[in-house]
């Protein structure tokens, strides 16, 4: 070998720094330690050494995860910061880059909180299968809280404006400090064991994430992804997410809301009511008219059928021959009366009487009443009585003559 | 009807539900209709009835000295 091998020193720190970053555990960790030298630069981006009593490490923020953090430290203060370790080559120096920090108090409670996580999602308890869906209008609600906090105050009132009829069972407990969790979890049990709810409310108001902290417990998740009973989880405020959340069947971002989310509203009730009963009354009249007019085809067929039409054609042939027949009767009638008329006048002017009217009598043995025709028939002395046009007068015959010449 | 004053909301309120589709459904004779009609007005009045007279009803767990739970009346305390 008679040749050295050497590397330039930026192929040392770029050798260098692939090794860095091949390493799982440089590229992804959380380092705690008190800031000191923090400085900005111009273009927005942070630098500060972090230390302990025995070592310090040089750390850049970069302008992007800087603005992204809400927080930014100051010298002195005890932070978690979380980033990749690289070799910074035009230095030749180590440095971690930070993407987020946390004061460091927080900071141990949020890496418990992540791990926690992990874990029992590994668990699979936050599986999206083992979600139980809650019962559309349940009868009786457990709630786990606290008797006096302003949990309880906004779900009663939320529950008593939307669904007044559900029974509404509160399990107390404590929802802050080290004796919550365990309280928690004997409030869930409680209500689990003792009451014949249909869904839990699990709820706290907003506070600080110490405050919340009980809902971070192990303890809190696991009785909660054990209850008999759906849980639905209301705990702080809308940006608040607790470990109780992710194993709930149902997080809500409030109490108030979990308390929307339990029960259906009443006013939509009553519009689904109301539809319903408009629905049925629609239908009933829908098939009275439908069975009426079937009906009512019914009949025009059955009057088709009918024999009505043969009675009224036959009624109309009777009351015309009725008719001809009276109509000729009285023709008969008229001409037979027409006729009597005639004989009648005939009858008059063949009449004895008729002559009477023109000076002419008739006269009649009074005794016998023969008509005297002849004066044979009659001697003096014969009483005889004589007819004229408007009556009759007596007499006694004096003399007779035959022969026709006057006696004047 | 005393069968149907026994009823909670769910239960008349899903009754009515089903009498709809029933009705809906159709092939019924006019008596089972009426009768289905006649019922289903009155479920849905047992339900207004009781979402008009509903009041919350709210009580505490508390530990009895059996050990066990009993429940009591619960006061919110402290209103502000």
């Amino acid at each position: 070998m008679s040749t050295t091998h050497y590397f330039t020193v930026s192929q040392i720190n770029s050798y260098i720094k692939e090794l860095f970053e091949i390493d799982f555990v440089l590229q992804d960790l959380w380092i705690e330690g008190e800031v000191s030298n923090f400085s900005r630069s111009a273009a927005g981006h942070a630098y500060f050494t972090l230390k302990d009593e025995a070592a310090s490490i040089r750390c850049v923020m970069w302008r992007s995860s800087a603005a992204r953090q809400g927080y930014l430290p100051s010298n002195g203060e005890a932070i978690l910061a979380h980033g990749r370790i690289s070799i910074y080559e035009v230095q030749g120096a180590y440095q971690l880059y930070v993407d987020a920090l946390q004061p460091a108090g927080l900071g141990i409670l949020y890496l418990q909180f992540e791990a926690l996580k992990k874990r029992l999602e590994a668990e699979g308890l936050f599986a999206p299968e083992r979600k139980r869906s809650l019962p559309p209008f349940p009868r009786c609600l457990g709630v786990v809280t606290s008797p006096t906090g302003a949990a309880i105050r906004d779900i009663l009132h939320v529950l008593g404006r939307r669904y007044p009829l559900v029974e509404v069972i509160l399990s107390p407990t404590l929802v802050q400090g080290d004796k919550a969790p365990l309280q928690i979890v004997a409030a869930l049990e409680a209500l689990n064991e003792h009451i014949d709810a249909e869904a839990i409310i699990v709820a706290r108001g907003g506070g600080s994430l110490e405050e919340l902290w009980a809902f971070n417990d192990e303890r809190v998740a696991r009785a909660i992804s054990s209850s008999r009973l759906p849980v639905i989880t209301g705990v702080g405020h809308e940006t608040d997410f607790t470990i109780a959340d992710f194993v709930a069947d149902v997080r809500a971002p409030t109490p108030s809301a979990a308390a929307e989310i339990a029960v259906p509203d009443q006013a939509e009730l009553g519009g689904t009511l109301d539809f319903r009963r408009n629905r049925l009354i629609a239908l009933m009249g829908r098939q009275i008219a439908e069975r009426r007019s079937a009906l009512e085809s019914q009949e025009r067929a059955l009057g088709r059928l009918s024999p009505q039409a043969k009675i009224i054609s036959h009624r109309q042939r009777i009351d015309e021959l009725t008719r001809a027949a009276s109509a000729s009767l009285a023709h008969q009638l008229a001409l037979q009366q027409e006729r009597l008329r005639g004989h009648l006048l005939r009858l008059q002017s063949l009449s004895p009487f008729a002559t009477l009217d023109r000076g002419y009598s008739i006269t009649r043995q009074l005794r016998t009443g023969e008509i005297v025709k002849s004066v044979a028939q009659v001697a003096a002395g014969d009483r005889i009585e004589t007819q004229v046009s408007d009556g009759k007068f007596e007499g006694t015959v004096d003399w007779t003559a035959q022969g026709q010449e006057n006696q004047e | 009807m005393n069968e149907l004053e026994t009823l909670s909301f769910e239960q008349a309120f899903k009754e009515l539900e089903d009498t709809v589709q029933r009705l809906e459904g159709g092939g019924l004779t006019l008596d089972e209709s009426i009768a289905l009609f006649e019922r289903g007005m009155k479920l849905a009045q047992h339900c207004g009835q009781k979402l008009d007279d509903a009041e919350l009803k709210v009580s505490q767990l508390m530990p009895s000295d059996e050990g066990g739970y009993q429940t009591v009346p619960f006061e919110e305390k402290g209103a502000s």
